[in-house]
């Protein structure tokens, strides 16, 4: 770190990522306050425990074999070449940077921003599948969505050298398909096999509404998440690079902010269109649901992950009209998917997350058509089509099917679903009769010290 | 002697690389933390199962199947 410019960029860069992370946290606090609050009283804990596991067994699946797949995948391998173990290398749970390193300040805040990432993919689907699923079964899910099946997607198609983003033109700065369409997928893979909680529909197939038990809590849990929000868009971007840095076709000495692609971009930018997608996503939300408290706040996330693909460069009123669009869409489809395939999504997450993800891409590819969407020579420009095949390839291949498929295995092994009679108790039945038997004891003895 | 190999700061820092201790070992530490990881799992889905063969081997009778629907 010789020089003093070199120095204050790198120390910057470092500070930057470091912020967003407790920034992030607030996303995971909001998903166990929103998954709680959709849970029966009976499940609470054992719901907000299952949530919560996630983060220490992705945080370490990460740091295992998550972090080196990234660097060692952007070819496919054998796409567009073979495994790049040279930048892998560095990034291997026994690389020296990934340790205190004097000689290095930003891989440790890199990987922890990119972490987050995972522990949202795995939080998504966490809400999708509450009161029924064996615990042990979504941590082992939740490991493979956030250390293995979104990690190879970023690695294909939120990478400067992905092969998506060379052959397909592949655009998606702020993950709408990179980590919302995957962890739609491969929750909706899940529920596929896992099926309904009991009674969630009447013998003709009529949906029945479960109703959250706090939905106040639900919609906060919501807010939080749109906090965290702040902190994932800020972490999509290089916070400052010059264009000899990049190596690509940019010419003089301009410094930038960029994308993940390092495609020029603005923070003033994506922040003015994250509110103009959010509030198109509220807009829409409150008039599809007619008011529904709990659908348009998801309205309002749903509307920022429909426009997040293309939110470096839509103007503000695209990302209005793109997140009001997508919010209806997902919101449509949710109940279309529920009604026909009789599939139990306890918090729509699917839809907000999934469908908004998967049309925010191909809105994209015809918004943004013919864009570069890289700096290097040769790479494909965004296209309606590239967009609609890296849609495909992240809600079905690297989403659904994954999810499917472990899945499956775990419910051949009898490992997938709690006994029926555990999910008609209710998960935390034992922990309660116990609370409830230690409490009526304590009343005796205070009563017989009256 | 030093565990980190520093022993002391009268040093550039350019020359200065890894801080922690015991280098060389990162992959044995990494094998201990894969078994710890996978006998976790083993070890947690072992006791859930437990945990719900003993409910509803006590509890999963339909009069307290039925106490607890009416309490939610």
């Amino acid at each position: 770190m010789e020089g003093n410019l070199n120095a204050l960029t790198t120390v910057f860069t470092e500070f930057y990522y470091w912020a967003t992370i407790p920034l992030m946290f607030f996303i995971h606090i909001g998903f166990c306050m929103y998954e709680v609050g959709a849970s029966r009283r009976r499940n609470h804990m054992h719901t907000l425990m299952k949530n919560t596991m996630l983060i220490p067994l992705v945080t370490i699946t990460f740091f295992f074999f998550g972090w080196w797949l990234y660097w060692a995948m952007p070819n496919g391998p054998w796409i567009t070449g073979g495994l790049d173990l040279a930048a892998g290398a560095a990034n291997t749970p026994w690389s020296e940077t990934m340790g205190p390193n004097a000689g290095d300040r930003i891989t440790g805040v890199f990987w922890a921003a990119f972490l987050l990432f995972s522990w949202t993919a795995a939080s998504i689907v966490s809400g999708s599948v509450i009161e029924r699923i064996n615990s042990g079964a979504f941590w082992i899910l939740a490991v493979v969505i956030g250390s293995v099946a979104w990690i190879i997607d970023a690695a294909w198609g939120w990478h400067y050298g992905g092969w998506m983003v060379q052959l397909l033109g592949y655009h998606d700065a702020y993950a709408s398909g990179v980590i919302h369409a995957i962890a739609g997928g491969f929750a909706l893979g899940i529920l596929v096999v896992l099926g309904p909680r009991l009674g969630k529909f009447a013998a003709d197939g009529t949906p029945r509404d479960i109703n959250p038990h706090n939905p106040w809590m639900v919609c906060i849990g919501l807010f939080l998440i749109y906090a965290g929000f702040w902190g994932f868009y800020v972490a999509c971007n290089v916070p400052i690079i010059d264009p000899p840095t990049i190596g690509g076709q940019i010419t003089g000495d301009t410094w930038t902010a960029t994308t993940i692609y390092l495609t020029p971009t603005t923070l003033g930018a994506i922040t003015v269109n994250f509110l103009m997608s959010l509030s198109g996503g509220l807009l829409a939300g409150y008039l599809v649901s007619r008011g529904n408290a709990f659908w348009t706040y998801s309205g309002g996330l749903a509307g920022i992950i429909t426009a997040s693909a293309g939110n470096d460069l839509y103007h503000p009123i695209h990302a209005m009209i793109i997140g009001g669009f997508g919010t209806y869409c997902a919101y449509k489809l949710h109940f279309w998917v529920e009604r026909k395939f009789k599939i139990d999504d306890a918090v729509g997450a699917v839809a907000v997350h999934g469908y908004a993800g998967f049309i925010g891409l191909v809105v994209c590819g015809f918004v943004l058509w013919g864009h570069p969407s890289s700096p290097y020579e040769g790479y494909a420009t965004i296209n309606p089509l590239g967009q609609f095949v890296g849609a495909i390839i992240m809600f079905f291949v690297l989403g659904f099917l994954p999810g499917w498929v472990i899945a499956k295995i775990l419910a051949t092994a009898g490992m997938l679903r709690i006994p029926k009679q555990v999910e008609l108790l209710g998960l935390d039945f034992a922990n309660n009769r116990d609370e409830q038997a230690a409490a009526a004891d304590v009343r005796e003895t205070e009563k017989a010290a009256v | 002697m030093s565990t980190t190999g520093i022993e002391s700061w009268a040093v550039d820092l350019k020359d200065v690389g890894a801080l922690y201790p015991f280098q060389g070992t990162e992959g044995l530490f990494l094998i201990i933390g894969v078994v710890l990881w996978i006998g976790w799992h083993v070890l947690q889905m072992r006791a859930e199962k437990a945990d719900y063969d003993g409910i509803v081997g006590r509890h999963g009778d339909d009069a307290s199947i039925n106490e607890a629907l009416e309490g939610d």
